[in-house]
């Protein structure tokens, strides 16, 4: 009797962070995680890997197919926020999820990532927990579907928590407590 | 020397120098690469040599450009954060509550507090980091406390059903205490 085990495609993430602390870890820590992992310190190396052309935004084909993109948010020259832009604004790559890592909790800057596409938004330092819950998200989902949680750090949190991104107006402080994501 | 490893890294989580992200990195080191979190701090290390002396130009400076302070001390506790330097960390952020209110004072001299913290830490990881070569590198490739409880479980039971038997068990506790933290420094 033959049995086929299937086995979930290997999926391949490229990684972008000017640290090499950084750098370093989340390698570490997407390898562990069953991911093929591609680093590159800035926001150009990784629109030339993807072969986006900076300046004429024209895509060239390669067959270095990523899964995922996973970058800092804050990073000299390109922000992992312009980065993500220009992901989105691009035929050839917008399908590709994109998620922004940051070790500052502003519901501000969290909430225009997501408005301009973000997968998610990982608070630094990012634990292989949240890579387990982003790699299952996305082989669910795929792209199709924007996640919607993100993590709550009690240290460094303002007053307030997230609030569902629900069409609706902001949540009153007091909604928001209730609301207050898990740890 | 094992248990001297063992103090010497709880002491520097119980003085607060780490926090648990220093466990995280710990959790991903393992038989391939066994020195992973030496590693990791290596490169913190010479990262911040290069953050501090960026922040030492940028004090000296006569106008201090807070803006330019705050982004690079940002760098430095973004990397101090990611390997668990927690009293560092704590530093790091105090200078950047300086550097939004604008105060000069008040920046360097947290800045002093800032390196202070630092080559403490350095060199208490330094430390560490030799003694734990020297009894070899399975005693702190994972966590130690988690391998001590297996053993202990069985070890209680028999303690009671001996009690219950009323059998002399004291030569028995300490044969299964031995057997015990054997079984847990060689697994």
């Amino acid at each position: 009797m033959a049995t086929t085990t299937i086995n979930p495609p290997e999926l391949h993430v490229l990684a972008v962070d000017d640290s090499n602390v950084d750098r370093k870890l989340i390698q570490k820590l997407l390898q562990i995680s069953s991911f093929k992992v591609t680093v590159v310190e800035s926001g150009s190396s990784a629109l030339q890997y993807l072969g986006l052309d900076e300046e004429t935004s024209c895509h060239r084909f390669n067959d270095l197919k990523v899964n995922l993109i996973i970058t800092d948010y804050s990073m000299p020259g390109m922000t992992g926020f312009e980065l993500l832009k220009k992901i989105k604004n691009s035929s050839a790559l917008r399908q590709i999820p994109v998620v922004i890592m940051s070790s500052e909790n502003i519901l501000t800057r969290i909430d225009r990532c997501f408005e301009e596409g973000a997968e998610d938004y990982l608070l630094k330092p990012v634990k292989l927990s949240d890579l387990r819950r982003l790699k299952d998200s996305i082989l669910k989902t795929g792209s199709q579907t924007q996640t919607r949680k993100r993590k709550h750090k009690n240290d460094e949190s303002p007053n307030f928590s997230y609030h569902d991104r629900t069409p609706s107006p902001p949540s009153s402080p007091q909604q928001s407590q209730t609301k207050r994501a898990r740890l | 020397m094992h248990r001297q490893v063992a103090n010497v890294r709880k002491s520097l989580f119980d003085q607060g120098y780490l926090d648990e992200q220093f466990i995280q990195l710990e959790e991903l080191q393992d038989n391939s690469n066994p020195n992973f979190v030496e590693e990791v701090v290596t490169l913190f290390y010479r990262d911040s040599a290069r953050f501090l002396s960026n922040l030492d130009q940028a004090l000296e400076k006569r106008s201090l450009d807070f803006g330019k302070l705050d982004s690079l001390m940002h760098q430095f506790k973004s990397s101090s954060t990611s390997i668990g330097a927690k009293k560092v960390k704590s530093e790091c952020t105090q200078f950047r509550n300086y550097c939004n209110a604008r105060n000069a004072e008040g920046c360097k001299r947290t800045f002093q507090n800032v390196k202070k913290e630092y080559t403490i830490l350095r060199k208490k990881l330094e430390a560490y980091f030799q003694m734990s070569r020297q009894v070899g590198p399975t005693e702190t490739a994972c966590r130690p406390s988690s391998r001590l409880v297996m053993p202990i479980v069985p070890l209680y039971l028999y303690l009671f059903t001996s009690l219950k038997q009323q059998t002399s068990y004291t030569d028995d506790v300490l044969l299964l205490l031995h057997t015990a933290i054997n079984s847990g420094v060689t697994s």
